[in-house]
């Protein structure tokens, strides 16, 4: 019974670390692009909802703001933040070597964005955890000794909500066809009028949606933030983004599920240090034995771009 | 010399080591993004040798410098399989099992770290950064360095040349382990005590910076870069709170003033990154910045390419 129940918080774990790894494995599949800010943008997601609610707007605009409101500024927040970091590594990719270390030109400025904003919120709010006031812990349902909260549940719905709507937005939609374009050819799809300034911020706006609502997702079910909180959660999902494939929004929905399991399984044989071995062994295996992942293809991330 | 200069000299000097052993696979065309695990397999290896069998100070740091090599010339062969992105994440995935490897080891300590007994001072680290100074710079000036700078520009056609880039690359990579590894044996004994948490995802971070940053087409470009940040927060805690007094003075705030986070000092580093690739991505000091200040450019070659 207590396996199942692992089981299951292993499921409700992965399905955060599903729209973080979604996040990565977007921006690195369409732009090729390692985006280390991720992590951050999930945090501030959560700790701008928490600071909403707890203080309220800045200036004493008004008092503590209900936690649903105060979590979609914080997911508004975010979007911002993911903009910036467009306009400041993105756009600055420009290839006048060509040579083998170049694509890193964005990967170290996204570096430098997580440093700056991760130090930004520990000046503003302090370096502490912080108990988010979320809904009660006691919603949950008891179906025959097995404890399902509620707004896990309401998360886990809503994250394949999302993966859905965005498998759709990528497959159906003009957007879809141009982000899909950019990801075969950014010179070609440029050429076949493909607004390459216009459609790469789109990729950066579901960035900071997607890691928005999992950093107000993971403040609700688990009740506390930190301005730590994406260091955990992001290279996790960076994990479970290679389990899945580069690339690969299935992939990552696949591979962030097997490493929630896997936290979960382990913790429940083995204790709670060695997770970090098995997470980042089975990357490392992955890595070397199956590069492309699950369902990623070999083109991704070989510095096409 | 003051304690707090000795200190500062001593992980100056261990950050332009470890620079260094990170700056090979770049300089090869590898961003290795597991520095971290590297050094800590060198500071452990120390660490270990020195507290269970009490040996002499320059045999532990040996044997955690060979272990460190051989590490990383056993792990090129599987990383160099991969490229671009997965070869960064395999070098950050190589550093987290490290580290995961070490914390749930109860030879090493676990969780609570080991204590180093040989103390070395801080003379001893300045000598070491001296000599792979000038071990590196020599490096970067044989053929074998020629043979790096190539495989960086242009893997294919460095091949095509009859070039083994393999071998290049895998002794890049050794070669670089083997120096972040000396530098981890040189910090257990200068600190005296190794904890699994100082060699975190955070250090590999900041050391590829400091290489990326100086600029990886010379050897100054990594001496240059972790003098600059290793420097810059320690003039930042002076110059930090000077400022806020300034800026409060001339806002006409009143009495005493707390000191400045200490987190800004990382939010200017973080700043300076993000400034540094969009103008001038090729990092601090380039061959061609070299090459002037020397006048060592001659004036048909810049003809040639004017």
């Amino acid at each position: 019974m207590l396996l199942i129940q692992q089981l299951l918080n292993g499921v409700m774990l992965g399905s955060v670390y599903v729209t973080v790894a979604v996040a990565f494995t977007l921006t690195i599949g369409v732009l090729n692009f390692l985006n280390f800010t991720i992590p951050t943008l999930f945090m501030l997601a959560g700790m701008i909802g928490w600071a909403l609610a707890y203080w309220g707007l800045p200036f004493e605009l008004s008092g503590p703001l209900p936690w649903p409101l105060a979590l979609l500024f914080g997911i508004l927040a975010s979007i911002v933040a993911s903009l910036i970091v467009e306009r400041f590594t993105f756009r600055y990719l420009k290839t006048k070597y060509g040579d083998s270390t170049e694509h890193a030109i964005p990967l170290v400025s996204s570096l430098g964005f997580l440093l700056v904003l991760e130090n930004l919120v520990r000046i503003g709010y302090g370096t502490d955890a912080q108990r988010f006031p979320g809904p009660s812990a006691d919603l949950t349902m008891n179906l025959g000794g097995i404890f399902i909260r509620i707004p896990q549940l309401v998360s886990l719905f809503l994250v394949i909500l999302i993966v859905v709507g965005l498998t759709w937005l990528l497959k159906q939609s003009r957007i879809g066809r141009g982000l899909r374009a950019i990801a075969e050819n950014p010179d070609a799809a440029n050429i076949l009028g493909v607004d390459t300034r216009r459609v790469v911020p789109i990729v950066f706006m579901l960035t900071g949606l997607l890691c928005g609502l999992a950093g107000a997702l993971f403040a609700v079910n688990y009740g506390e933030v930190s301005p730590q909180m994406g260091e955990d959660i992001g290279t996790k999902a960076i994990a479970g983004m290679v389990v899945g494939g580069l690339g690969s929004i299935w992939g990552a929905v696949l591979g962030g599920l097997i490493v929630g399991l896997i936290e979960m399984m382990t913790i429940h044989f083995f204790g709670a240090d060695t997770v970090q071995v098995a997470v980042w062994g089975l990357l490392l295996l992955t890595l070397f034995v199956r590069p492309q992942g699950l369902f990623g293809h070999n083109s991704i991330g070989k510095g096409k771009l | 010399m003051s304690g707090y200069w000795a200190g500062i000299l001593t992980i100056l000097a261990i950050n332009i080591i470890f620079a260094y052993g990170i700056f090979l696979p770049v300089a090869t065309g590898q961003l290795n993004l597991g520095g971290a695990g590297f050094q800590a397999i060198g500071a452990y290896g120390a660490a270990f040798m020195s507290a269970s069998f009490g040996l002499p100070v320059p045999i532990t740091i040996g044997v955690g410098m060979a272990i460190a090599g051989i590490t990383g010339f056993l792990i090129a062969f599987p990383l160099l399989r991969t490229r671009g992105v997965y070869l960064v994440l395999a070098t950050f995935a190589f550093a987290e099992v490290i580290g995961g490897l070490i914390l749930n080891s109860d030879t090493f300590g676990g969780a609570m770290g080991l204590s180093v007994p040989a103390f070395i001072d801080w003379h001893v680290a300045v000598a070491a950064a001296a000599v792979v100074t000038v071990f590196v710079f020599y490096i970067m000036s044989t053929r074998f360095g020629l043979t790096m700078r190539a495989a960086h520009d242009d893997e294919v056609v460095t091949d095509l040349m009859g070039v083994n880039v393999r071998y290049v690359q895998v002794a890049a990579f050794a070669i670089g382990g083997a120096l972040a590894g000396l530098a981890g044996g040189l910090y257990a004994h200068s600190f005296n005590y190794v904890e699994i948490q100082s060699f975190n995802a955070l250090v590999s971070i900041y050391v590829l910076l400091y290489v990326l940053l100086g600029g990886t087409q010379t050897a100054w470009g990594p001496l240059a870069g972790a003098t600059f940040f290793t420097l810059l927060p320690e003039a930042l805690r002076t110059i930090l709170p000077a400022l806020k007094s300034a800026l409060y003075g001339l806002a006409g705030v009143e009495g005493a003033i707390d000191a400045p986070d200490d987190s800004w000092r990382f939010v200017i580093l973080g700043a300076l990154t993000i400034a540094m690739m969009v103008f001038r991505p090729e990092g601090l000091i380039t061959r061609t910045m070299i090459e002037r200040l020397s006048f060592r450019r001659s004036s048909k070659g810049k003809g040639a390419l004017a």
